[in-house]
């Protein structure tokens, strides 16, 4: 289970602190998907960010799968990460140096769960069979998420974080990618939070959640 | 390794992979940049090697010497009597054959360090008397052929100096063909009470052993003047290197975000980062020290002329691989690259994992970067300014140049951006005015490449203005000094005194050339006499003099002081020095002095004589309108050799052969240095070509052509090279004013006067604008044909 607990998070402005999360709690179960929307600047990223580890909470607990991380260091943080969750974010984040085969496999072999066969059923079910030897650079918005996706999903995590990761692309490809998306979770009984504007997509979600004024509703 | 640390090395490699260019620039830059230093290092030690080489095998430096003081050598008898005296003295003949110095030494007498190499340790004592042993070093062996040495044992070792050959004393006399002793050599211990060498044997001379100047301190200076060189030439490299590790950190700053959000911690990922570029300078460094092998070798012979001219030293013309050098080489590329390394590390330590994963890479000239480098260059140029006015020393003259070059390639890219800025504000055509604001914003990117540009021409300004200006001060030298027609050199003092007859009478004038050694205000000096007349007083010029300095000369109450005596000695004109009889004379006047390290002091011939009494002159010039009867006349009536007299013009040449030698080196340097700048500009263009995409796209897309804007890119290097040029040429000369009013001062002793060549400076120019548009060539044809495709994609945002 992924649990934040009375989460707060404040950021520094020119009058003083912003506070952007103000007292945030919710859990997500294996299997569940759970959309997460609000405005622009309500502080969706940000809750996604410290339920990654990729920030740390001003207050408030963060578990997953029984640990709390906001004790552990850095190091410890980037652990965990690797091996329980899977971040997809809105601009890809490739490595371009490495071609489409070595990018999903990429995060599989940082925590030496690689499974060649896994890898390339991945490839095949988002399409990108025929680009498994291209690099980034040579491929298409859509192409580059469904890259980023099978990278998430390729070092079999038991969470999948995503930010807007149909942000970027036209409505008929997002609609694909998220269907792509969506059945390969399924498969894997991977809790999903997707942070999205759209409510086309959050409807797609067994649940949803909304960020205002610092608080879920 | 473990699977973490193995991929995430991958991931790091596999840009290197995908960006070779960046990679071959790395490589290149450090190579390039530890290629010259090493290749210093290597002549440095090299010749160091050889000094200690000499210092422990010749002996003028070690012991005390008796000279016979007719000039002629040491009867055996002499030396038996010195013997059986008391005197421990140990018999030396000298001479030479072909291009090899014999020495031949008697090893049950000599003193025990006096070859430098133990007997024993590779042939024995038996062998050496017995056989005949000759050692050697291994370069002289093929020297030492034919006949005379068929029956002879060769044996090499490295730690002779070049072109001398030891053997036992009976060997020498028969090889070279003489029977008296060159010399003998005093040895350090003697006994209590001996008699006095005037009372026993008044024909010779004690000549001390300090009396000779150390080799190794002579040639410091001419050692300091190429380690400076080599670390310029790294500088420019490490320019480089810089360059194409920013580069590639600022292009991998979304691959680390990426790494660190996908679970690699920030500890591991800068080891990682640290042991990638430590490697590939590892790599880098090895090219590089195999590269400064051979410009080393290249250099070598060069520098080993340079030396025999200016200073008398042998150095080998060989290069040995010495751990010394490339050890000395790894450990500064090591440090270079990691220097070059360390911002950017600290930086990804410091950057947050959420940080914009988009390349800031030539957007670095932030406000603050530019305020850091204005403030930095103020210091330094303070810092300068501070050791010119209270600073002394050639160390310091050293840091006045790397304060003043450093300072001026900080504030480069400040005063471009104020010069662009000024012209921008003045183009009318919409063109002109975004091609001069696209090249301040280019100016972040290449402002590394601009300011080893700066670097390398301003250096090659100042050294060529140094070099030129020491030129025509020197071949001025040459002719006030070379003055008489014709030399002759005599054996003995029958023949000094026929010969100085025969001259009275046949030649204009008479030159007589005499000196001695002598401690003079507590430094050694070569006391000179003269024999004043026309010449003198018409063709010597003076740097400074009494208006009768002449007259006081030849009267004996005054003499002339070289210039780095005085400077030595702080004396100046109207100051007194007391001679080596207890007598004080003034200093009338100060001769400039080039190509000569010593001190000198001339004297009027009379003094000469009257404090060295058993001195006759065994070489004399001769002025006269037609040498080649007068050699004539001379054979005939004084019976001496044609051979034993030279023209005015072969020692004139051969001077010049020698000084024209003497900055060979520097000159290779320079071009070296100019041409890392070159390739310093063009893997900075290269390199920014990529990231100028989306920049270019939209003019394109607006209506000017690729060709168009190769060519725009293409005057866009050659506009900031010329400004460059333009801005390097103040540089220069206060870089070469630094070099001929400080560094000349303190390193020879002697101040030359600055003169200035717009013809060089004109050539220079041209070739560093030759240099820019090679560089610049490739990138803007590259530009001109990116596929239209890669420009659409730029408005696709798929990049």
């Amino acid at each position: 289970m992924l649990k934040l607990s009375n989460v707060e998070k404040s950021f520094a402005g020119n009058d003083g602190l912003i506070p952007v999360l103000k007292g945030v709690s919710l859990a997500i179960d294996a299997g569940e998907s759970v959309a997460l929307t609000g405005e622009s600047g309500s502080g969706k990223s940000t809750l996604l960010h410290i339920a990654a580890g990729l920030e740390i909470a001003d207050q408030g607990e963060v578990v997953i799968d029984d640990q709390e991380l906001s004790g552990l260091s850095e190091s410890d943080r980037a652990q965990v990460r690797r091996e329980k969750i899977g971040v997809v974010f809105q601009q890809f984040n490739l490595i371009p140096s490495l071609n489409v085969s070595a990018n999903i496999a990429f995060q599989a072999r940082l925590n030496s769960s690689f499974d060649a066969q896994y890898v390339q059923h991945l490839a095949e079910s988002f399409g990108l069979q025929d680009q498994l030897n291209s690099f980034p650079e040579t491929l298409s918005g859509g192409q580059q998420q469904r890259v980023a996706i099978a990278r998430s999903l390729a070092a079999r995590p038991k969470f999948i974080l995503a930010d807007e990761p149909t942000g970027n692309l036209d409505e008929t490809t997002a609609a694909s990618v998220l269907d792509e998306m969506l059945e390969l979770v399924a498969k894997t009984s991977a809790g999903l939070l997707m942070v999205t504007h759209s409510n086309t997509v959050a409807a797609r979600m067994k649940r949803g959640l909304h960020l205002s004024g610092g608080h879920l509703a | 390794m473990n699977t973490l640390t193995r991929t995430c090395f991958v991931a790091l490699f596999s840009h290197w992979r995908r960006n070779p260019l960046q990679l071959i620039t790395f490589l290149t830059g450090l190579a390039i940049a530890t290629a010259l230093w090493s290749g210093v290092q290597a002549i440095n030690s090299e010749a160091r090697a050889s000094y200690d080489a000499a210092a422990a095998t010749l002996d003028e430096g070690q012991f005390d010497q008796l000279l016979a003081s007719d000039g002629n050598g040491v009867a055996l008898s002499t030396y038996i009597m010195l013997r059986r005296n008391g005197w421990q003295v140990s018999p030396v003949i000298e001479g030479r054959l072909g291009e090899v110095r014999i020495i031949g030494i008697d090893p049950l007498t000599a003193p025990g360090s006096l070859t430098g190499v133990e007997l024993n340790e590779q042939v024995s004592l038996n062998s050496f008397l017995g056989k005949g042993a000759v050692l050697t070093h291994p370069e002289t062996t093929s020297v030492l052929s034919g006949k005379a040495f068929e029956q002879l044992e060769i044996v090499t070792n490295r730690n002779i100096a070049p072109k001398l050959a030891f053997t036992d004393i009976s060997v020498a006399q028969r090889l070279l063909g003489q029977s008296d002793f060159s010399r003998l050599i005093v040895s350090n211990m003697q006994p209590l009470k001996r008699p006095d060498l005037s009372s026993i044997a008044p024909q010779l001379l004690l000549q001390r052993a300090t009396q000779s100047a150390d080799l190794g301190e002579l040639t410091d200076s001419f050692h300091l003047n190429l380690t400076a060189f080599g670390l310029l030439s790294f500088a420019v490299g490490i320019f480089i290197v810089h360059g194409a590790i920013g580069l590639a950190f600022e292009q991998r700053r979304g691959t680390i975000r990426t790494l660190r959000a996908l679970g690699v911690p920030l500890r591991r990922l800068t080891t990682l980062v640290a042991c990638e570029i430590l490697s590939l300078a590892f790599l880098g460094a090895m090219i590089g020290i195999a590269l400064g092998y051979f410009v080393a070798a290249a250099l070598l012979p060069d520098v080993a002329a340079t030396l025999r001219g200016l200073y008398g030293a042998d150095v080998t013309g060989q290069l040995s691989l010495r751990p010394e050098w490339w050890a000395s080489g790894l450990a500064i590329a090591m440090l270079g690259a990691a220097l070059a390394m360390a911002g950017k590390l600290f930086s990804i330590a410091r950057m947050p994992v959420l940080a914009s994963p988009r390349p800031r890479a030539w957007a670095i000239a932030t406000g603050n970067t530019r305020r850091w480098q204005a403030a930095s260059a103020l210091l330094l140029a303070v810092l300068a300014l501070a050791l010119l006015a209270y600073g002394s020393g050639l160390t310091v003259g050293f840091m006045l140049q790397g304060c003043l070059l450093t300072a001026a390639a900080l504030m480069l890219p400040l005063l471009l951006d104020r010069i662009l800025s000024f012209i921008q504000n003045r183009s009318n055509g919409v063109v002109s005015h975004w091609f001069w604001a696209d090249t301040r914003q280019q100016l972040p990117g290449l402002s590394l490449a601009l300011m080893a540009l700066l670097l390398a021409v301003a250096a090659n300004i100042g050294v060529s203005t140094m070099v030129s200006s020491f030129r025509l001060t020197f071949v001025e030298f040459l002719d006030q000094r070379l003055a008489p027609e014709l030399y002759i050199n005599v054996q003995n003092e029958e023949q000094s005194k026929a010969m100085d007859r025969a001259l009275s009478q046949n030649a204009r004038e008479t030159i007589v050339i005499m000196s001695e050694r002598a401690e003079v205000a507590g430094l050694p000096v070569e006391l000179e006499a003269m024999r004043v007349g026309a010449t003198h007083r018409q063709d010597w010029k003076l740097l400074e003099g009494q208006t009768d300095a002449w007259d006081s000369l030849e009267g004996g109450s005054g003499v002339l002081a070289n210039e780095q005596f005085v400077r030595r000695a702080g004396l100046w004109t109207g100051d007194d020095v007391e001679l080596p009889n207890g007598s004080k004379v003034e200093v009338v006047g100060i001769v400039g002095d080039y190509g000569n390290p010593l001190g000198q002091l001339y004297i009027s011939e009379k003094l000469f004589l009257d404090l060295f009494p058993d001195r006759f002159p065994l070489r004399f010039g001769a002025r006269t309108d037609d040498p080649k009867a007068l050699r004539e006349t001379l054979n005939a009536e004084v019976g001496v050799p044609t051979s034993a007299m030279t023209d005015q013009a072969a020692v004139k040449e051969f001077s010049l052969q020698v000084f024209e030698r003497t900055f060979t080196v520097t000159a290779a340097l320079n071009v070296l240095t100019l041409s890392v700048a070159g390739f310093a500009m063009l893997m900075s263009l290269l390199t920014l070509a990529d990231l100028r995409v989306p920049q270019l796209a939209p003019v394109w897309a607006l209506g000017l052509t690729r060709r168009q804007l190769g060519r725009l890119e293409l005057l866009r290097a050659l506009a900031l090279a010329a400004t460059v040029c333009l801005l390097a040429l103040p540089l220069g000369l206060a870089l070469a004013w630094i070099l001929l009013a400080i560094v000349n001062v303190e390193a020879f002793g002697w101040r030359l006067p600055m003169f200035l060549f717009p013809w060089d400076y004109t050539k220079l120019w041209f070739y560093a604008f030759c240099a820019a548009l090679l560089a610049a060539c490739w990138p803007a044809l590259r530009l001109a044909r990116t596929p239209p495709n890669a420009l659409l994609k730029v408005f696709a945002n798929e990049r």
